[in-house]
């Protein structure tokens, strides 16, 4: 696995927290892509501590993109890159769960309808980290934000995470996967793969945040780990149509371990950990469904 | 060999953008700018065009794809109107900002509410302040001649700002005219291949579009003004230069017709001014001394030009399609600071507002207006032309 | 391999608009641990993985002895977490840019 990654760093010296889920995702994403890449961030976290004049921490070509509008500069460099001949070259977006799964929806839904060759990577930290940690449509039942916060009224977000990965399937996306740094090979392997699909491909890295979720520093890659180990975040790849769990976990281990290990899910009852229980058997229940569909 | 073709604005623009060869094309269809876009796809299917035309799901994003297009070295193009301008208006000052050089063509047209899909200038002019040169052509060749000369302006090292050429909504857009063809060939003399020292680059990799502290912001914005400033005189020269060669020039940033001895002077902006120079011509066989200024560039705004043009008049009217609710149309403010050192009377006429046709008559009677103002008759600063009170 | 060079004296003057070189850096951030990782090469088997899980990538294969670049370290502790010998120890610093 570590022939595949370029020896070089193509982002340092950035100013992101110690123990930041989003940069490791964006480094090794980088390592697997190599020099002849050209980077898009949007506004978020990455964009911000990677481009503070005069410190500019990308090794490779790299812009931050209006907060909407990551796909679609996507799409208008690889269009460029094509009228110029410039061929053999990567081009990647790195955007946060909000300038995904909000903001950038839109742009995201065309991008994919053109099917240009791009990478759309979204690091999901479940929330909006970079402005203080606000809700997001991806911020998971329960947890805290300073916009759901957690008193007697509503008692932290009542939203679901929306399924990125059903949306861009729908859209009959070339390739799309989840991923998370609590699994650093599947995560590089997915890359490389992306690299070489020729068309849209869609990848969704768990990114955990030690600042938002309230856990150490050195605790993002396990807190990962122990997300998909409890059945929270699962592993799968969707292409040309067809559904791949990648790993099946028969035994979970326990949520409320997982949630509580976190100061954003301090609060949590009883009934909120059934609860999201249930929408953890409901939703791995409908992936297992897909992939058994798909094993004839 | 140059020839004539019968065309409206719009296919004029899309002619224009023909000669120019863009690399990247990325608009959004928006009432009346969706003929320049059909055109422009005929022309790639047919390959009279080698664009690479691509379907964008927002005026948002148009503008975006454009940007990231242009910085890594292609030429490219867009179109809008009205609720897409606004819709883009982000991206407007990221373009600005970022010094990248679009040529971008805009049907004017009213903004909702209520809603209309005629012509006004309240579109573009909302967006004065957003760093783009903003352009306003008076017919059919003028339209193609300036989406030309818009990348040579946009393009030149020390300007390296994006362009916005406007065409009124309807009654420019979709009238046809005939208007000259220049070839290729002059077109190639003209326009040199489009070079960006700073653009992304995989031997020489770049970080663009990035943050500034408190410290360094107002010295990239200082030095956004000064370009600005350096395309007067490139504008000019620009000018000239496409005048030698196809024969046909501009004059400026702001032109007048019968000025020089004129005492009341209608100062407008597109393609109002035809009609306006008609009723100076037949107010002239009358004896009357009234004449026209035609101000082409809104940015950079030519306050010596207009005040070089209007200095002997007694009595201007500026005639325009906004109106900055709460004071007065921006036409009417951008000039009056330009005459502030002359006493002349300065009168503001807001008409033609959703589409609503402005007759040679109601430019007759603006005149009549102008010429009756003395120590006894005043008129009021703002006028709704066509609105009783 | 080299390792990214810092400019502290950079002028401080601008570009053309937003055109900037790919990674130029003008400052280090070692100000920011509380405490440093180190290596005990003696247990150190190179298997590599702190220089994947590393979030800054200062971390990196010195002909086989592992090296961390601590101008750019902020001493989050994921290294010493993760490393499956426990060769990495996590030790207490006072700010490194306490003059």
């Amino acid at each position: 696995m570590l022939k595949k990654l370029d020896q070089e760093e193509y982002f340092y010296g950035h100013k992101g927290c110690g123990g930041c889920g989003g940069s490791l995702a964006v480094r090794l994403a980088l390592k697997v892509l190599g020099k002849n890449t050209f980077v898009v961030l949007p506004a978020g976290c990455m964009s911000a501590v990677g481009f503070v004049y005069p410190q500019l921490c990308f090794g490779v070509n790299a812009l931050i993109s209006p907060f909407a509008s990551t796909a679609a500069m996507l799409s208008g460099i690889r269009v460029a890159a094509k009228s110029l001949n410039i061929e053999d070259c990567n081009v990647v977006g790195f955007a946060g769960d909000g300038g995904t799964a909000d903001i950038g929806l839109q742009a995201l839904s065309g991008a994919i309808d053109r099917g240009d060759k791009i990478i759309y990577i979204c690091y999901d930290n479940e929330a909006y980290m970079n402005t203080g940690v606000q809700q997001s449509s991806l911020t998971p039942y329960g947890a805290r934000t300073t916009t759901t916060p957690p008193g007697d009224y509503i008692h932290g977000s009542i939203n679901t995470k929306k399924d990125m990965v059903e949306i861009v399937a729908a859209h009959h996306i070339k390739y799309a996967a989840t991923a998370s740094i609590g699994n650093i090979p599947d995560y590089i392997r997915k890359v490389e793969k992306a690299k070489n699909i020729n068309g849209t491909s869609y990848i969704h890295v768990a990114a955990p945040c030690p600042t938002g979720w309230g856990i150490d520093s050195s605790e993002t890659i396990s807190i990962a780990k122990e997300a998909i180990a409890c059945g929270l975040w699962y592993l799968a790849e969707y292409e040309d149509g067809v559904y791949k769990l990648n790993q099946e976990i028969h035994e979970y281990t326990s949520i409320k371990a997982y949630l509580k290990k976190q100061t954003r899910f301090k609060h949590i009852t009883d009934e909120d950990i059934e609860i999201i229980t249930k929408q953890r058997d409901q939703k791995n229940y409908y992936i297992k469904e897909q992939h058994r569909k798909n094993i004839i | 060999m140059s020839y004539k073709v019968f065309v409206s604005g719009d296919e004029a623009v899309a002619l224009g953008v023909k000669l120019a060869k863009p690399n990247v094309i990325a608009a959004y269809p928006i009432t009346p700018q969706t003929i320049v876009v059909e055109r422009l796809a005929e022309m790639v299917e047919k390959r009279e065009l080698a664009a690479q035309y691509m379907y964008v799901e927002s005026e948002h994003s148009a503008l975006a794809a454009v940007m990231g297009a242009s910085v890594l070295g292609a030429r490219t193009f867009t179109a809008t109107s009205s609720q897409g301008l606004l819709y883009m208006a982000e991206v407007m000052h990221y373009a600005s900002g970022g010094r990248v050089p679009l040529v971008m063509m805009n049907a004017n047209r009213s903004v909702a509410l209520p809603w209309s899909i005629f012509g006004d200038q309240r579109d573009s002019l909302s967006l004065l302040d957003s760093g783009w040169i903003q352009a306003y052509v008076e017919d059919a060749q003028e339209s193609l001649d300036m989406i030309i000369q818009a990348y040579a302006i946009a393009e030149n090292k020390n300007v390296l700002t994006p362009i916005m050429i406007n065409l009124d909504g309807f009654v420019l857009t979709h009238t046809f005219e005939a208007i000259d063809m220049p070839t290729e060939k002059q077109v190639a003399k003209f326009l040199p291949e489009f070079e960006l020292e700073g653009k992304m680059d995989l031997s020489n990799p770049k970080n663009l579009f990035f943050s500034s502290s408190p410290s360094d912001n107002i010295l990239f914005k200082a030095q956004q003004h000064q370009a600005m400033e350096n395309s007067r005189s490139i504008i000019e020269e620009v000018d000239k230069l496409y005048e030698e060669i196809t024969g046909r020039g501009y004059g400026g940033l702001a032109t007048g017709y019968k000025t020089e001895d004129a005492e009341i002077i209608i100062i407008t902006l597109g393609s109002i001014t035809g009609l306006v120079k008609d009723v100076v011509d037949s107010l002239r066989i009358e004896g009357q001394k009234v004449g026209v200024v035609k101000i082409r560039f809104m940015r950079p705004f030519p306050e010596k030009e207009i005040l070089q043009l209007c200095k002997n008049a007694s009595k201007i009217g500026v005639l325009e399609k906004d109106i900055s609710f709460g004071y007065h149309g921006t036409v009417y403010t951008n000039v009056a600071d330009a005459l502030k050192t002359t006493g002349i009377i300065l009168i503001n006429y807001i008409a033609g507002l959703g589409g609503k046709n402005i007759s040679e008559q109601d430019i007759k009677n603006i005149f009549i207006e102008l010429k009756s103002i003395d120590a006894e008759h005043s008129a009021q600063a703002v006028n709704f032309v066509g609105v009783e009170g | 391999m080299t390792r990214a060079t810092v400019n502290k004296e950079f002028s401080g003057g601008i570009p053309t608009g937003t055109y900037g070189q790919a990674m130029h850096l003008t400052e280090t951030l070692e100000g920011w641990r509380n405490a440093k990782p180190v290596i005990d090469n003696n247990i150190c088997n190179n298997c590599k993985w702190c220089y994947l899980v590393c979030p800054e990538g200062v971390i990196f294969d010195d002909e086989n002895n592992m090296q961390i670049d601590y101008r750019f370290c902020k001493g989050c502790g994921i290294c010493a977490k993760e490393c499956k010998k426990t060769a990495i120890v996590m030790e207490k610093e006072d700010s490194a840019n306490e003059l």
